[in-house]
């Protein structure tokens, strides 16, 4: 084996050389020379993510622990613009008195759990999948407690680190299960003798919880609205998007890739899985005030619509998954992004507080608008095609039930949806929050949002694109 | 009754005696998890979780797959793993104690419905 074939990891040692230079840049700027550093951080990692973006032939690095095929190009790069329109975001808050001595820290742990998530995507390898994993959540769970003097952030910190090694060594179980059974540890290998003898089946049960802990379907999803409360806004979003997101990807290349031959097994308890969490999610959502809790239980719902996906198992299946989390990505992150600017200013999540919003701040409501239009699947905007796309992936297999039960949940998310709406648009309020005038990156990362929900839809071609690569999982 | 355990006792180790008390751990463990009040506790009970995971991986290699070293590798990159878990659990637990002044799992309730 020739060290040089690892040099064909493009996308993660990029990464690398971006983390590592901003980590050198912090450790030895000078207190003036900060100031740059969150400009040529957003530099460097828009031409790590410009120079990535085009999909390479398949390879294998390392004898198949690392295994790449062009589709998760795609993947990687929606990760990407996801992690750079969070870092937009996020400029206003890593620029406060408090905040700006931690600036490399953030940078360096967002980036670090993004690599962790590459490795879990290429994964050929239960070692080398097992490694990204814990890469991508040790560093997201010292995010979720970055506040270090606030009390919710510690608490936050706590329920998700515990319940997330709770959940992995669970699934480390059924890893190790699974090696007992089969004797090797290659993706490829073990699909042609994991049969499904009842030891396999547990294995796989065990196996399967951790990933589903990280996608926080329903039976798993107790620590969801918690974090989300307690974390800081743009962490928030990084988890509910990015590494979401990356689960999902992961679950479904492994489903189909590893277990190819308990495929009616895991289709079952994906259909149970699939009921549960978009209708106690979206019951729960109705009666949610704060609007951080109420974008957890929002994102519980759309990971189980995202399990439609999944569960038909086809091309169709992954072209339609892809972009499902593409358009996701943009209408969530506008909904953060709004969500941030005025807690930032105002220290305001109450979905009480946003009435009146259209008077004061009209452009952030529109913004706000579109996206929840987006998330709630109304026509014009790319939301209505993505769960289009994913209906029609489980029709195509027969799951006529399944998608009847989501059709029927998509109304009542219209329903939560909309009081949100309405409590900026219609509602008065007599106090309403005072105009702000959001930072220069968030309006960016607006433009970028909205320009997504917008185009994404009605251009086929994104669609295509990612459909010509579907086969190669 | 007598017979089997004298074998079991002069023979060697048979495998099911390792995976009995690895699922032992195990299942000590998740009892540990939901039952325990301390933040330290509920940790620890983890790590029993983890380690349980790694006696399969080697007595699986040892007994079953003796020519290959995968297991071994598999423990021996957990054991890596679960001590850096265990570092940034502890320094959020520390820090729990300089908000709150405790580190029981009752005092964690600032956001509940």
């Amino acid at each position: 084996m020739a060290y040089s074939s690892f040099l064909q990891m493009n996308e993660e040692f990029s990464l690398l050389i971006v983390m590592i230079s901003l980590l050198v840049f912090d450790i030895f700027a000078t207190e003036k020379s900060m100031r740059y550093f969150q400009p040529l951080a957003l530099v460097l990692f828009t031409l790590h993510t410009v120079i990535n973006c085009i999909p390479r032939d398949a390879f294998e690095v390392a004898g198949g622990m690392f295994h790449y095929v062009p589709m998760q190009t795609y993947v990687k790069t929606i990760l990407n613009i996801g992690t750079l329109i969070i870092l937009l975001q996020a400029h206003q808050y890593l620029n406060d008195e408090a905040n700006r001595i931690k600036k490399g820290e953030f940078y360096f742990l967002t980036l670090s759990t993004l690599l962790g998530m590459y490795f879990m995507i290429s994964a050929g390898n239960f070692l080398m999948f097992f490694i990204g994993l814990e890469t991508a959540s040790i560093p997201m769970s010292t995010l979720v407690a970055f506040n270090k003097t606030d009390h919710k952030a510690a608490e936050a910190g706590a329920k998700y680190i515990l319940s997330a090694v709770f959940a992995s060594s669970i699934s480390l179980f059924g890893m190790s299960l699974i090696y007992g059974t089969t004797g090797t540890l290659y993706f490829n290998e073990i699909a042609t003798v994991f049969t499904g003898t009842s030891l396999q089946m547990m294995a796989f049960v065990f196996f399967v919880v951790g990933l589903f802990f990280k996608i926080s379907l329903v039976p798993f999803h107790l620590w969801t609205p918690d974090v989300y409360e307690g974390s800081q806004t743009n962490i928030t979003s990084y988890l509910s998007v990015i590494s979401k997101g990356a689960a999902v990807f992961v679950l479904f290349t492994l489903l189909v890739k590893v277990f190819p031959k308990i495929i009616t097994e895991w289709q079952h308890i994906l259909y149970g899985l699939a009921v549960l969490s978009i209708t106690v999610a979206n019951l729960f959502a109705i009666r949610q005030q704060n609007l951080k809790r109420f974008l957890a239980f929002s994102s519980i719902s759309q990971a189980g619509y995202i399990l439609l996906a999944i569960i038909s198992g086809t091309a169709l299946g992954m072209a339609s998954l892809v972009y499902f989390v593409l358009v996701y990505m943009f209408s969530n992150l506008a909904v953060f992004g709004v969500l941030s600017v005025i807690e930032q200013r105002t220290k305001k999540v109450l979905m009480s507080d946003y009435n009146g919003l259209y008077q004061t701040n009209p452009k952030l409501s529109i913004v706000m608008m579109i996206a929840l239009f987006s998330l709630a699947g109304i026509p014009p905007f790319a939301g209505f095609f993505s769960k289009f796309f994913i209906f029609s992936a489980a029709v195509q297999q027969g799951f006529y039930v399944l998608v009847f039960i989501a059709l029927l949940n998509t109304i009542i998310s219209l329903f939560y949806y909309l009081l949100v709406i309405k409590a900026m648009f219609i509602d008065v309020n007599d106090a309403p929050i005072e105009k702000l005038e959001s930072d220069f990156p968030a309006k960016i990362s607006f433009v970028i949002c909205t320009l997504g929900i917008l185009i994404v839809g009605l251009i086929s071609s994104f669609y295509n694109q990612i459909a010509v690569f579907s086969f190669g999982i | 009754m007598g017979d089997l355990l004298i074998n079991f006792l002069s023979g060697p180790v048979p495998i099911e005696a390792y995976l009995g008390v690895s699922l032992i751990m195990f299942f000590a463990g998740v009892y540990g998890f939901l039952s325990r009040k301390s933040l330290l506790m509920i940790l620890i009970s983890v790590e029993l979780m983890l380690n349980a995971a790694d006696i399969n991986f080697i007595v699986f290699n040892r007994y079953l797959y003796p020519g290959h070293m995968e297991g071994f590798f598999f423990a021996l990159f957990t054991i890596a793993i679960a001590a850096c878990e265990t570092a940034v659990a502890i320094a959020i637990i520390i820090n729990i104690y300089r908000n709150l002044s405790s580190v029981q799992a009752g005092e964690l309730n600032q956001m509940k419905e």
